[in-house]
Parts: structure tokens; C-alpha cells; sequence
């Protein structure tokens, strides 16, 4: 069914689409919280009339307008790539995975760049009124916008709604709204969405700090602040809920990431949190090497936040490779699960009755075309199993999956605490004096970038390596081309975006040591 | 409202919605004709400055109809997305850098400090107007002309062509339209500058302009829309799904659909009404008259390429492999899902003519250029 694959072209192709996606993550998260706070500020100036506040909504949507412009230019990549570079896994699963696609540019990227020129272009042609509608128009179609792909996200994480099609070969819709309020993708969507509202917190915290330690711009720099402190505050109490959410899903959907994320090699009941750890480095399953160099760990909380229950079982690594635990299936019954090479012989036998299927079928043989469904059928479940051969590959990289949970996790703690101090001494009238906090600040600024992309990283790497759980691995996904090619297109796209990349810094300092002028731009 | 038709007409639906985005897309490639002409019709800063921010309150349009373009092909026939998007990866690739450094050069030029220099983004819009529309000119071509691949029982496709797309841009067929495209994309500039921009220089140079790239558009067009009425075209045997070449199909298409000839001629009379009055008159809403016959045209030829049981995405390589409407598309339950979201269309339709206007409301002119605005 499939041809030998280039493991290279598999790599490299990999590789493509994580540096795209996460040059792209480097500027959208800024954009969709920003545009709220900038329709907050906005927001008070029509109400108060204070021409303060218009200085303050234009400076940061100057901000935001040098930043969404990368950002298109890098997100329109990625929808495309989903074509150029993974193509077979566009035929199977495009019937549920095209339409939030299309459905995002549909509803929202025409509602953002419609009412973006009118927030950028109307403030002399427009009443007040309207253009305070359209800047909030420009927040909300950009957060849908993030509802329609992170969903699209959450359907490759925990595929439902759908059933195989034999005769066209591919994974058909069959509940719409099943897809779109999947808990994974509710989840997926709240946690990211909560997490770009903190960043852009921290981002106009940072750059109003850095006024504040220049004695410029008091005024705005306070105002500023005292909004985005509020509105990190909450969001991040909120994204410690989502978060939570995420992670009960991942513990359901996909063990194999969890243990990942823990560093989890043997399961235990009653597992522990790692709350600071080092994997051992080169560690592999059954070496008889320790999980971790040295550990400190919450005992039982894993169990808890994972099942609901301190004394659940939480399955390794080990145990999901090869099989044997008991587990609770989403009937409520207790199953034994299968090893890795269980799964892999299913999944071979799955595949090779959907080609038997399809040979009977140009024989026209009837019988043999519903015994060999009746064997595919059984077997589907497991059906990307079939086109991996160790069962070790089902193991994701587990240092960079635990490394970036633990940064993730760590820094999200921390920005809780930076709002409540910055709110604290906001109240108590003595910011300006707290020279530590300030500076504290404004180094936070990339502290929250790197947490954001480590989420995506714990997503994207913790579920390798599948682009389907189970059903779909990489290998079985990745367009037919030389892996050369994808080569040459890897390196072009890190030296354009690299160079925007330094463009857009750049840019975007200036902007903020220019600051706001009186009427802005 | 949309639960008692057929795969098939919902199929035929979704050709027209993906028909209707293509031709409003390269309507809205004006804007990459008008990043060509910045020197040719701005000879100091000033008019290039108004001529780079006109062009920039609208470049956002065409940059998400492309990506709208892009997503609903992918939801409605994914078979054509995985089969061309992957095959002809060269072509797209390229495609998809001229509109990356398309996104941020507006942005970026005239600011400080901005790392590449203003001419560097001018540049780049420059390669994005001249590539954007040759090579989205090529690629629709090949609806007509063909490619080589096959796709397997399985669906999964294999390109066959050497150099991945690239091959596509040395059929003489593809460049005639490629180059079209482009002529009819600075043609259509050249009218929404007279439209938009209040400077007479810039007026005066669009009018010698519009002549100089209209006969090329026109010559090119017609080598096109000639060839393709008289050569065979992918037919498929509605009952037995079998593709095979008929001669003169396309122009038995236009026979057989009185309706799309109609539009089609429609089409190419109002693109032509609008360049002449723009020469021989002083009227200014010449964008118009030509922007609905560029739409028409488009939304025909699209038709013709996927209807009337013709193969819009031929393989030459091997016949049987070639993509049809009804072979390409999405599951019937998936298309209706679509369909009921497509009823927003005329929605977003609607908000982004009232802001165009409101935002055009007035021409742009060097005063502005000096307000307290958004300024490029």
C-alpha cells in the first residue's frame, strides 16, 4: 500500500513542519491576546473620552500591526503544507480535517483582516462607535480563527466523529459536532487561547515596565499595566484549570504522551508528580538504568490529576510497549491492554484485508469482499499500527517531551506570581520604586514566549508518531517526494523567516523606544 | 434546506463555491499587477508612497481569499489538494514564498530600523506580483492542459512529473494563460489606481500605462481561449466513471452549457468595456465594469473545466487517474456540513463591500499621506 519511505524524507519533511509552526507560534499568541487588551483600552477611551487612552490604544495596536503581519506571512505555510508535504494524509483524513480549514478562513480570517483595515485606516472615517466595534471584531475573529484550527488540532489528537470509508479508502465525517466540541478540542482550544491571553500580558507588562524604568511615559506605561495585569491574572488562573483539563485528556487519550511528559517508564498505582527531575540521559526501556538522576516528586498526584483517583494506575512507557495492564475502556469495562506488537500484527492484518477487500472487489468475488472487511473491521482500531515495524516506534522523544512540560508548567506558575506582585504593588502606589520588579518584568517578556512554544512542543512531540493517533503515523502520511527537495525548502523557509524574524525585532524596537506619539503612528 | 440533494449536485455546488473563489481571487489580483507598476507609475516617493498605501488597504483581501481559496478546495475535494498540492510541489512552493514576503512588506517598508531596506520590500512585492500571478495563471491552466500522476486504489497519488510542477511551466499553453493573468492583473491596477488614488500624475501615466498591458493581456487571452476551443479535452462516461480525451470538448462545453457561454462571453465584454472606457473616456469606475468581467470569466472558465462530465484535474500520465467532481470530493455528509456553512458567503460578502466603502469613501491624496493614520 505504501511504498518504501525515505526515513530522511520523513524527518525532514518533520522538521519543516516544526520549524514553520513554530516560527508561526512565535507571533500568534501576541495577536490574539493583544487585540483584547487593545479593545479593553479602546473601550474606556470611547467611554471616558480620554485622549490618554486613545495614545495608549494606538501605541499597542502599532505593536500589533507589525506583529500580525509576520504572522500571516507565516501561517499561510502551514495550511498549504498539510498539501505539499503531507499529502497522503490529506486524502485520509481531508473529509473531517478540511472543513475547519475552510470554515476558519470562511468565518474568521475575512472578519480579522476586514475590520483590521478599519481599525488601522478608519479612525478619521468611522464614528467612534464603529470603530470600537470593529476593533473588537478584529479580537473575536481572531480567537475563532484559533477555535477552528486548534479543533482541527484536537481531531488528530483524539480522532471522533468519523468512520473508515473502505471503498474510498479514507476517514469520513459522520458528526460535525462531535468534531467541534471533541473534549480534547474544547480543551486544546480554552488552554491555548487562555495561554496567548497570558502572553500578551506579560509582553505589554514588560514593554510598559521598561517605560517605567526610563521614567517615560507614566501615564500610559501604569494604565497599561494595571489592564494587563487583570487580564494575565485571570487567564492564567483559568489556563491552571484548562491545563488540568488537557492533561485528564491526554491521561485518557493518550497515555503514551503522558508517560512521556512524566518521564514515566514503569507504571505504578499511586504515581507521583515529578515536580523537579533529570531523565536519565540514553535511557531506554528494560536497560535496567534508573528513570532519573535525581527526582523530588508529589507522591500520588499524578494518579489524581490522570484518573481522578489517588491509587490509579498510571501506565510507563514499558507498560504501553508492551502491554498487559488492566485498564477501564470508554464502556466501563476492565481490559487487558495489548502490547505494542499485538497492535502492530493487528494493524498489518487490518491493512492487508483492506487490500484483499480491494481486489475482490475488481473480481467482483462478494464473498470474499465481506470476509475481508469483516477482518478489517475487527481490526481498524489498530490500523496505523500496521505500517510500523519495531514496536519501540511508538515511543516519542521522552527528555523533550519532559523538558518542555516541566518549562511549560514551572513558567505558568511563575507568571501567576509576577501578576499578583505587579497587581500588589500597583494598589499599594508603589511600583515605580520597585526597581527588581520592573526589570523582573521586562526579562519575563521571553520567558513567556519559550513557555508557549514549549507547549506546543509537548503536544506536537509527545504524540509522535502518530499525525492520527492511532490510526495514521507520520510515515504513512509524508508526501512521496525526495527528501532533498524538502531539504532545500527547510532551509529556504529558516532563512526567509529568520530574516523577518530579525526584521520584525528589530522593527518592533524601535517602535517601543519611539513609544506612543500624541495621536499615534 | 440542503438535506434532499444528491452527492452530486452537492458536488456541482461545491464546483461553483470553489469556481466563485477562484474567479473572485484573481479579480483581487490587482493588487499583485499594482505591486509591478510601484516605479513605473510613481516617479518620486510621494506618489509611491500613495501608490504602496493604496494598494495596501486591500492586500489583505486578496492574501485571505487566497487562503480561503486553499481551505475550502481542501474540504470539498481533498483528493485534488493531496494530489496537486504534493505532486506539483515546486510550482506551489513557489507560489507560497512570493505571498510570505508579500505579508510583511507593507508592514515593514517605510518602517525604521526595518533590518532589509524599503527597496528589499519592494522588491518583494515585486516577486510576488510577477510570480503570485504567472504561476497561479499556470497552475490553473493545467485544469485544462493536464499533469502527470496517478492515484492508486488506495487514493494516495504519486506524481510522475521530473521536476515536481516545475515541467508545468514550460507548456507553451500554461504560459499563455500564466502571462494573461499577469497582463489582466496590472490591466485591473491600472484601473483601481484611477479609481482610488487623487494625483494627476500618477492618473496620466496609469491611462498611456493601460494600453501598453492591455494589448499583451488580450493577445495572450486569445491565443489561450482559441487553443482551448479547438483542442480534446478529459471527458468522463457519466455511468461507467471512464475518462477519456473527446475532441473539441471544451468548446462543446460551452455549446452544451448555453448558460456558462453566456457568462463567459458576458464576462469578457465587460473586462473589455471597462479598459475601453478607461482609454477613450474620462471615467473612473472603469474597475468595476472590469472587476465583474474579470469574475465572470473566471467563474466560466472554472465551470467549463469541471462540468459537463469533463476531468478538471487531467492526468495525462495516466487518463484514469485524472480527478473529476465526483471522484475528488469530500463524503456527501461532509459537503452538506459545508454547505450550511457556505450561507455565511454572502454575509462576508456583504461587511466586506460596506467596509471597502467606507474606506474608500474618499480618494487617497498626499494630504492624507501626512494625517495621523495607519501610513505604509
Amino acid at each position: 500500500m505504501i511504498e518504501h519511505i525515505d526515513s530522511a524524507l520523513v524527518n525532514w519533511s518533520r522538521a519543516q513542519f516544526a520549524l514553520t509552526a513554530l516560527y508561526h507560534w512565535l507571533f500568534v499568541p501576541l495577536t490574539l491576546g493583544i487585540t483584547f487588551i487593545i479593545a479593553f483600552m479602546e473601550t474606556l477611551y470611547v467611554k471616558t473620552g480620554d485622549p490618554e487612552w486613545k495614545k495608549a490604544t494606538k501605541f499597542w495596536m502599532t505593536l500589533f500591526g507589525i506583529n500580525f503581519a509576520i504572522g500571516v506571512a507565516t501561517g499561510i505555510i502551514l495550511e498549504f503544507e498539510f498539501g505539499t508535504n503531507w499529502s497522503n494524509y490529506s486524502w485520509f483524513v481531508g473529509d473531517i480535517f478540511g472543513a475547519p480549514l475552510a470554515i476558519e478562513g470562511i468565518m474568521a480570517f475575512f472578519m480579522e483582516s476586514t475590520f483590521i483595515a478599519i481599525m488601522f485606516f478608519g479612525w478619521n472615517k468611522v464614528s467612534k462607535k464603529f470603530h470600537l466595534i470593529s476593533t473588537w471584531l478584529v479580537a473575536i475573529g481572531a480567537n475563532l480563527s484559533a477555535l477552528w484550527i486548534l479543533v482541527a488540532n484536537g481531531w488528530m489528537q483524539s480522532p471522533v466523529g468519523m468512520h473508515f470509508n473502505p471503498d474510498t479508502a479514507r476517514n469520513e465525517m459522520l458528526n460535525f459536532w462531535e468534531v467541534l466540541f471533541s473534549p480534547v478540542a474544547i480543551n486544546k482550544f480554552l488552554h491555548t487561547i487562555t495561554s496567548a491571553y497570558v502572553l500578551a500580558s506579560i509582553f505589554v507588562i514588560g514593554v510598559s515596565a521598561w517605560f517605567l524604568l526610563k521614567g517615560r511615559e507614566q501615564l500610559l506605561a501604569k494604565r497599561s499595566m494595571i489592564i494587563a495585569a487583570i487580564f494575565g491574572l485571570i487567564s492564567s488562573l483559568f489556563l491552571v484549570y484548562t491545563g488540568d483539563g488537557s492533561a485528564y485528556q491526554v491521561a485518557q487519550k493518550q497515555p503514551m504522551k503522558l508517560a512521556a511528559m512524566e518521564g514515566l517508564y514503569e507504571g505504578s498505582e499511586g504515581a507521583g508528580l515529578i515536580l523537579l527531575g533529570m531523565p536519565t540521559p540514553g535511557k531506554e526501556i528494560n536497560d535496567g538504568k534508573d528513570n532519573f538522576v535525581f527526582k523530588f516528586e508529589i507522591p500520588k498526584l499524578l494518579s489524581f490529576l490522570g484518573y481522578r483517583n489517588a491509587d490509579a494506575f498510571v501506565p510507563g512507557v514499558k507498560d504501553i510497549v508492551e502491554g498487559g495492564f488492566e485498564y477501564e475502556d470508554k464502556n466501563g469495562e476492565l481490559q487487558i491492554a495489548l502490547s505494542a506488537l499485538e497492535k502492530i500484527e493487528k494493524g498489518k492484518l487490518a491493512i492487508s484485508a483492506l487490500s484483499d477487500y480491494k481486489k475482490a472487489q475488481k473480481l467482483e468475488d462478494v464473498v470474499k469482499q465481506e470476509e475481508s472487511l469483516n477482518i478489517f473491521r475487527e481490526n481498524f482500531k489498530y490500523f496505523g499500527y500496521g505500517f510500523l515495524n519495531d514496536p519501540k516506534s511508538i515511543i516519542p522523544n521522552v527528555p523533550i517531551t519532559f523538558y518542555s512540560f516541566h518549562i511549560m508548567v514551572a513558567l505558568g506558575f511563575y507568571f501567576i506570581l509576577l501578576f499578583a506582585l505587579v497587581l500588589f504593588f500597583i494598589f499599594k502606589g508603589k511600583l515605580i520604586d520597585k526597581k527588581w520588579l520592573l526589570r523582573l518584568a521586562v526579562i519575563t517578556i521571553p520567558l513567556a514566549y519559550i513557555a508557549s512554544l514549549s507547549g506546543w512542543v509537548v503536544a506536537e512531540v509527545g504524540r509522535q508518531p502518530w499525525t492520527i493517533q492511532d490510526l495514521l503515523p507520520t510515515v504513512a502520511s509524508v508526501s512521496q517526494i525526495d527528501a532533498s527537495a524538502v531539504q532545500i525548502t527547510f532551509w529556504l523557509f529558516t532563512l526567509v523567516f529568520t530574516a523577518l524574524l530579525i526584521a520584525e525585532l528589530k522593527i518592533m524596537f524601535k517602535q517601543i523606544k519611539i513609544g506612543p506619539k500624541e495621536g499615534g503612528h | 434546506m440542503f438535506e434532499s440533494l444528491s452527492h452530486l449536485v452537492l458536488q456541482q455546488y461545491w464546483w461553483i463555491i470553489i469556481s466563485l473563489l477562484g474567479a473572485i481571487l484573481v479579480f483581487l489580483l490587482f493588487v499583485q499587477g499594482g505591486q509591478t507598476l510601484i516605479y513605473t507609475l510613481g516617479k518620486t516617493d510621494m506618489e509611491r508612497r500613495l501608490i504602496v498605501n493604496s494598494l495596501g488597504r486591500k492586500w489583505e483581501f486578496t492574501f485571505t481569499t487566497l487562503v480561503t481559496f486553499g481551505g475550502a478546495f481542501f474540504a470539498s475535494f481533498p483528493l485534488f489538494y493531496s494530489t496537486s498540492f504534493g505532486g506539483a510541489y515546486w510550482v506551489w512552493m513557489l507560489i507560497l514564498f512570493a505571498f510570505i514576503i508579500q505579508a510583511v512588506s507593507y508592514e515593514f517598508r517605510s518602517k525604521p530600523d526595518n533590518f532589509l531596506g524599503a527597496k528589499t520590500y519592494e522588491t518583494f512585492l515585486f516577486i510576488n506580483g510577477l510570480l503570485g500571478t504567472i504561476l497561479l495563471g499556470i497552475a490553473v491552466a493545467t485544469f485544462f492542459t493536464g499533469s502527470e500522476f496517478s492515484v492508486n486504489e488506495m487514493n494516495f497519488s504519486k506524481w510522475e512529473g521530473a521536476a515536481r510542477g516545475l515541467e508545468l511551466a514550460l507548456n507553451p499553453h500554461n504560459i499563455s494563460l500564466g502571462l494573461a493573468v499577469f497582463f489582466l492583473a496590472r490591466v485591473l491596477a491600472i484601473l483601481y489606481f484611477m479609481n482610488n488614488i487623487d494625483d494627476e500624475n500618477i492618473f496620466s501615466r496609469s491611462k498611456k500605462q493601460l494600453i501598453y498591458n492591455a494589448i499583451p493581456f488580450l493577445v495572450f487571452f486569445l491565443v489561450f481561449v482559441i487553443w482551448l476551443m479547438f483542442i480534446d479535452g478529459f471527458a468522463y462516461d457519466p455511468v461507467s466513471k471512464k475518462v477519456s480525451y473527446e475532441s473539441f470538448k471544451y468548446l462543446h462545453n460551452f455549446l452544451q452549457m448555453p448558460l456558462v457561454m453566456i457568462i463567459f462571453l458576458l464576462g469578457v465584454v465587460f473586462v473589455l468595456l471597462g479598459i475601453g472606457k478607461s482609454i477613450f473616456t474620462i471615467c473612473t469606475k472603469g474597475i468595476w465594469v472590469a472587476g465583474v468581467g474579470t469574475i465572470l470569466t473566471v467563474l466560466a472558465l472554472f465551470l467549463v473545466a469541471g462540468f459537463n462530465n469533463t476531468a478538471f484535474y487531467p492526468s495525462t500520465y495516466d487518463l484514469q487517474s485524472s480527478l473529476t467532481i465526483e471522484n475528488a470530493s469530500s463524503s456527501k455528509y461532509t459537503l452538506k456540513a459545508m454547505s450550511y456553512v457556505s450561507l455565511m458567503v454572502p454575509f462576508v460578502i456583504a461587511y466586506i463591500w460596506y467596509a471597502w466603502k467606507l474606506i474608500n469613501n474618499k480618494k487617497i491624496d498626499a494630504e492624507e499621506m501626512n494625517e495621523d493614520i495607519h501610513i505604509y
